[in-house]
């Protein structure tokens, strides 16, 4: 099969690799990359932990070809913060225990930070249907919740 | 769950796409991918060519025309759910956008390719078959439109031929003194519903109803319109009365989710709950 030339800028930085049709997003970010923080679960676009950030957008990187996004602006979880500073969403994570095990914490962070604004005007239920794409097994969900409105009303979260 | 292999090309124009999609007898047109690269992913589709239209010129636009509202085939789930034209036009249409998927999965979800695949627990098909709207498609002999009631043809079927791309889809704008619902009964939120009921309804100015349109899904291998609650609506008939006239020529199947009794039910059910909202949301 053939193989296509594509240039991805991810994090703002700019790479060009060679990449077969079927490759998926996530795997080339994984494996071509070695951005390994944008986590697999379910390949099949059900879970939510291997959301990613498309030109803005929250998507699922598993149900994306690489191929696709040849020109396109992708934002990973290690984009998220700049130095070693954490993001004030992963901060507020920290601050109210919105993980245990962090197997989906990288897909929700890159959900919640596409969805800030729209997240900012919503009430407990309507924040709940705004991160139904995403699933975590351990926090029932409870943390997340007050970590996303710690978030959008600006409270700095130092741990309980 | 790593799709099979396969070749890829991005045409800029239609007439490139048909092209490309009349070169190869197993190609497979692919707009957002959001169920197709699941049925790769469990090996269910096998084609040897995907022709994305994500670079096609002019498949992007929503475009009001008076009595009609025109979406073209690759315009995001995600920004039809948040075009105020939309809103307006077919308030309907964003009802039905928000039980979609998930944000992510209408981020990249278009609206054509989600009536192509014909899904017949999905929204809008459902949509586009309750409004009586129709879809353009192009092919090698040329464009033609197919009316909604034409389109679906059985379990992820439609009349579109091989070949042939769906480029725009039509649905009539609303009136004045529209109400409209959508209300679903589903596992989980976003799931795909056991069943679901798509209603808008129009009244006059003594209130009486003057437009009724409803189809149900997941009762059968195709969005069902629902004629004789319409019928019964139009004449008349309470939330409550027409809702009982929803099982009426539905013989959905029974899967572990849901018998097939247990569907006809939630079509009664649903039916009744949506056409009520719908007459709320209008009066």
């Amino acid at each position: 099969m053939t193989t296509h030339d594509i240039t991805v800028e991810v994090n703002g930085v700019a790479y060009d690799r060679t990449v077969p049709p079927r490759l998926l997003l996530s795997d080339f970010l994984r494996h071509e990359l070695h951005l390994t923080g944008t986590h697999v679960g379910c390949e099949h676009g059900v879970c939510g932990a291997c959301t990613v950030q498309l030109d803005g957008d929250g998507v699922r990187s598993c149900l994306l070809f690489a191929v696709q996004v040849d020109g396109c602006a992708i934002k990973t979880v290690e984009g998220l913060a700049s130095g070693p500073e954490l993001h004030p969403l992963q901060a507020a994570f920290s601050g109210a225990h919105a993980l245990q095990c962090g197997f989906c914490t990288p897909g929700f962070l890159m959900a919640i930070d596409s969805m800030l604004d729209e997240l900012s005007a919503m009430n407990e239920a309507e924040i709940r249907e705004a991160l139904s794409g995403n699933i975590c097994r351990c926090t029932g969900y409870q943390g997340i919740v007050e970590a996303v409105q710690a978030t959008v009303a600006g409270d700095k979260h130092d741990g309980r | 769950m790593k799709p099979p292999d396969f070749d890829y090309v991005a045409p800029t124009s239609v007439d490139d796409a048909i092209k490309a999609l009349g070169s190869d007898a197993e190609a497979k047109v692919l707009a957002g991918g959001q169920s197709l690269i699941p049925l790769l992913a469990f090996r269910l589709a096998g084609p040897s060519l995907l022709v994305d239209l994500a670079r096609v010129d002019g498949l992007d636009h929503i475009t009001d025309e008076g009595d009609r509202l025109v979406i073209g085939a690759m315009t995001r789930q995600r920004r039809a759910e948040r075009d105020p034209v939309v809103a307006e036009r077919c308030p309907l249409l964003v009802e039905s956008l928000r039980h979609v998927g998930h944000p992510q999965i209408r981020s990249r979800g278009t609206i054509g390719g989600s009536v192509a695949h014909a899904d017949p627990a999905a929204e809008l098909p459902a949509v586009v078959l309750a409004l009586g709207g129709r879809v353009h498609v192009t092919g090698h002999s040329g464009d033609r439109t197919i009316e909604a009631e034409d389109l679906f043809q059985g379990f992820l079927s439609t009349s579109i031929e091989d070949g042939e791309i769906l480029t725009a889809v039509e649905v009539p704008a609303s009136g004045p003194r529209t109400g409209w619902s959508v209300v679903e009964i589903a596992r989980r939120p976003g799931d795909y519903a056991l069943c679901g009921a798509l209603c808008q309804l129009q009244l006059d100015d003594a209130g009486a109803v003057v437009d009724a349109h409803l189809a149900l899904i997941g009762v059968g291998d195709r969005p069902m319109r629902a004629h004789a609650v319409e019928a019964a609506v139009l004449g008349g008939a309470s939330p409550v009365e027409a809702a009982t006239l929803a099982p009426d020529g539905l013989s959905p199947g029974s899967d572990v989710h849901a018998s097939s009794d247990y569907r006809l039910h939630l079509a009664t059910v649903t039916s009744r709950r949506a056409l009520t909202q719908a007459l709320e949301s209008a009066a």
